[in-house]
């Protein structure tokens, strides 16, 4: 299913609840659980869910209902703002503080992606002048310690190794290490273990007791199910993360494990890994995060910018006319004009959920200083022209280019990428059709 | 009363990463049999329950084995599911029973990929057939082929880099690497195993189409079943593809790869400790 989460199944409720003044209890429930469904559907725990519904349907009763919007917009909004609120708020940076080397010591289930991160780590901050220097502590799984090699050998960041020495040692030496050769970052990389493995897990708080841990970082697969609080909570007794990080994000899981993880731990999500590249690392956002969660692309921070920006009805009239068949030169221009108020067409579609799966749409591109050449060009139309693009001939074609001051190919490529788009806009709003409930569009109602 | 224990049933599939439409679907069928064959005691529910579950599963599948030479499997995967260490268990499995066993590295991305198979080769008593770090993985597949071929091998593992589903430039290559198995001997790969995460949640399903539309697949092995999570969203991957759990994981030694028991699996569902 493409449009698939909740902004789909929200389009009949919204229905229902159009113009009211203040939200009802009922109001609130009807919209809630679609959200506890949604929340479900994203591999957020189910005790956690429990308690954020309660928590959303106590602040939302009664609340005032804002001008632009529906209650059930309202709803969602609420939704989406506890959401962020409780996975941090805003983003967290990790700050360096007191005296170096600062040690790193990344922990996690097996398979979760700590060897790819412990890189990835280095190179971010080595890029902000530190001196990472990372440590090889799996020595249990067969080759980990070339794994680690091998990363760091590409690139080019020290790899401390010992063999057949116990990670505690390892460790310790490698502090010694860093203190002689100027590294005032240590990255520790541990070996996959289960939260339920007792003696692993005291290697861990073994290691805290032998050498200063800065910050102990616990490494979670953005694809985990259920087990995730289970997972979490069991590492934070054990050896009190500070904080963690969420890998595998480039797929396409929802990533309820990170609601799930920050609410048992009440620790921040610090970066999200995005890829296998070494440079595939963000800073976490919880805002973005809660609306991936909630399976509604950035609808949300789409409908502010609108609303911040423009007209409501002007949009929504667009946005229909983008996804229909009628979509014609004269609006493309409408369009134009529209865009440096609300920003560029290819980033006002990745907003919308689903979006990322229609191929060729990040071929959409419009680059600025194209812009006003297309403009020009456009101008040089007739309206008929703008209208009807398919009667734009060899001759038509040469005038609107001297018009413009362009060159004709240049007025072949606009007329073949705006057959292009207005293809795969069709097909986006073709789809949008079969996705039964409603458009998308329908959220600016 | 029983309302509350339809609830508590519904909460356990649900955590057991079993999916909310399953698990919804799960106990409409146990109130409409209850219903049918009016029962109430909660023990029985439970039974019923289990009963249905298990039927959803369905029965474990066996390892294929090719009449007429060797039998060719090919291991795929998501990042971190567990691939290269069930090849290993498998091929120790195999070699325990008297079968040759010779191993491909097709992993040749991830960095020490090779090295570890090499590791697990020595463990089982297999050989391992290489090539460099970043080379063609179909030509190690097709190598190691022909090396099994010619060496008269019982089985012939490949196994291959971790990939996410939604990498359509990287599912090609798996499918080319399936294409390039098939050219160096008629019928193979016999086998194709989907490896899946206990731990994952519902992603587990979008995983199991997106590698069912490159390559067909023929089994899942469950791994990572030693921790916590109850792996549920397996009832859910073996529906939609129609093929059967194979094997379990249950840790990272060499014994702890285990023929799938579906009464065992559901038992552990409910088990809460
Ligand atoms: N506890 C446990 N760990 C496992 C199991 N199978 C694999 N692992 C571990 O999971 C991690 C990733 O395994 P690996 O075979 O390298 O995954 P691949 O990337 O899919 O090849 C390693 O640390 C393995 O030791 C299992 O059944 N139980
Ligand atoms: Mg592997």
């Amino acid at each position: 299913m493409l449009f698939e989460g909740l902004s789909q199944r929200l389009q009949d409720t919204f229905k229902r609840l159009r113009g009211r003044g203040k939200l009802s209890e009922k109001d609130v429930k009807e919209v809630l659980r679609e959200v506890k469904l949604a929340l479900l559907e994203a591999d957020v725990n189910f005790k956690v869910v429990r308690t954020f519904i309660a928590r959303v349907q106590e602040r939302a009763v009664g609340e005032e209902v804002m001008n632009s919007l529906t209650p059930a917009q309202q709803v969602i909004k609420i939704v989406r703002d506890e959401l962020t609120e409780l996975m941090g708020g805003s983003a967290v940076q990790l700050r360096f503080e007191g005296k170096p080397p600062y040690i790193i010591m990344l922990c996690g289930l097996q398979g979760s992606g700590k060897t790819t991160t412990a890189g990835k780590l280095a190179k971010y901050w080595q890029k902000q002048g530190r001196r990472p220097l990372l440590v090889a502590c799996d020595i249990y799984r067969p080759a980990a310690v070339k794994q680690l090699q091998v990363v760091g050998e590409s690139l080019n960041i020290p790899v401390f190794a010992l063999n057949g020495q116990d990670p505690v040692v390892i460790a310790a030496e490698a502090l010694e290490y860093a203190k002689n050769h100027n590294h005032d970052l240590i990255i520790l990389d541990t070996a996959g273990r289960l939260h339920i493995d007792a003696e692993l897990m005291g290697e861990l708080q073994r290691i805290r007791e032998r050498v200063p841990v800065y910050r102990t970082i616990l490494v979670v697969d953005a694809m985990t199910g259920q087990d995730a609080v289970t997972v979490a909570e069991e590492f934070n007794n054990a050896i009190n993360i500070d904080g963690v990080i969420l890998t595998k994000l480039d797929g396409d899981a929802r990533g309820g494990a990170a609601l799930s993880v920050r609410s048992v731990t009440g620790k921040p999500i610090l970066f999200g890994g995005f890829g296998e590249k070494s440079d595939a690392l963000e800073v976490f956002h919880p805002d973005r995060m809660a609306g991936r969660i909630l399976g509604m692309g950035d609808v949300l921070s789409l409908i502010e910018k609108a609303e911040a920006s423009i007209d409501q009805d002007e949009a929504l009239k667009m946005g229909k006319r983008m996804l229909s068949a009628e979509f014609t030169l004269e609006d493309f221009q409408a369009q134009l004009e529209q865009m440096r108020k609300l920003g560029p067409m290819d980033q006002i579609l990745q907003m919308l959920p689903g979006a990322n799966k229609i191929k060729g749409l990040d071929k959409i591109k419009v680059d600025e200083k194209q812009l006003r050449r297309i403009e020009a060009m456009i101008q040089s139309m007739t309206p008929e022209e703008r209208r009807r693009p398919e009667i734009i001939d060899g001759s038509r074609r040469r005038r609107i280019a001297a018009g413009a001051g362009v060159k004709v190919q240049d007025v072949n490529k606009l007329l073949k990428q705006f057959e292009e788009s207005r293809k795969l806009l069709k097909q986006l709003g073709l789809l949008e059709k079969k996705a039964k409930k409603g458009g998308l569009f329908s959220l600016f109602k | 009363m029983t309302e509350e224990l339809y609830e508590e049933l519904e909460a356990i599939l649900i955590q057991a990463d079993l999916g909310v439409e399953a698990s919804v679907g799960l106990v409409e069928t146990l109130r409409q049999r209850a219903k049918a064959e009016k029962i109430k005691a909660a023990e029985e529910l439970r039974w019923l329950l289990k009963d249905e579950l298990k039927k959803l599963i369905g029965e474990p599948g066996v390892l294929i084995k090719n009449p007429s030479g060797p039998t060719v499997v090919m291991i795929v995967g998501v990042n971190g599911t567990g691939k290269t260490t069930s090849v290993g268990k498998l091929a120790y499995h195999l070699a325990e029973q008297g079968q040759k066993v010779v191993l491909g590295a097709a992993d040749t991305f991830r960095a020490a990929a090779i090295e570890q198979l090499e590791i697990w080769g020595e463990r089982a008593g297999a050989a391992v057939i290489r090539h460099q770090m970043g080379s063609d993985p179909a030509a190690v597949a097709f190598d190691a082929v022909q090396a099994g071929l010619s060496r008269r091998a019982d089985y012939i593992l490949i196994d291959t880099a971790g990939r996410l589903h939604t990498q359509t430039n990287l599912m090609q290559e798996l499918e080319k690497v399936g294409r390039v198995i098939g050219r160096a001997m008629d019928g193979a790969p016999h086998e194709i195993l989907l490896v899946v995460d206990a731990t994952t949640g519902q992603n587990a399903l979008n995983q199991a189409k997106l590698f069912a539309k490159a390559v067909p697949i023929t089994g899942i092995i469950l791994t990572k079943l030693d921790g916590t999570a109850k792996g549920g969203i397996v009832a859910a991957v073996v529906n939609t593809l129609r093929v059967p759990v194979k094997f379990i994981g249950i840790g990272e030694g060499v014994e702890d790869l285990k023929p799938f028991d579906t009464e065992a699996f559901v038992e552990a569902i409910f088990d809460r400790s």
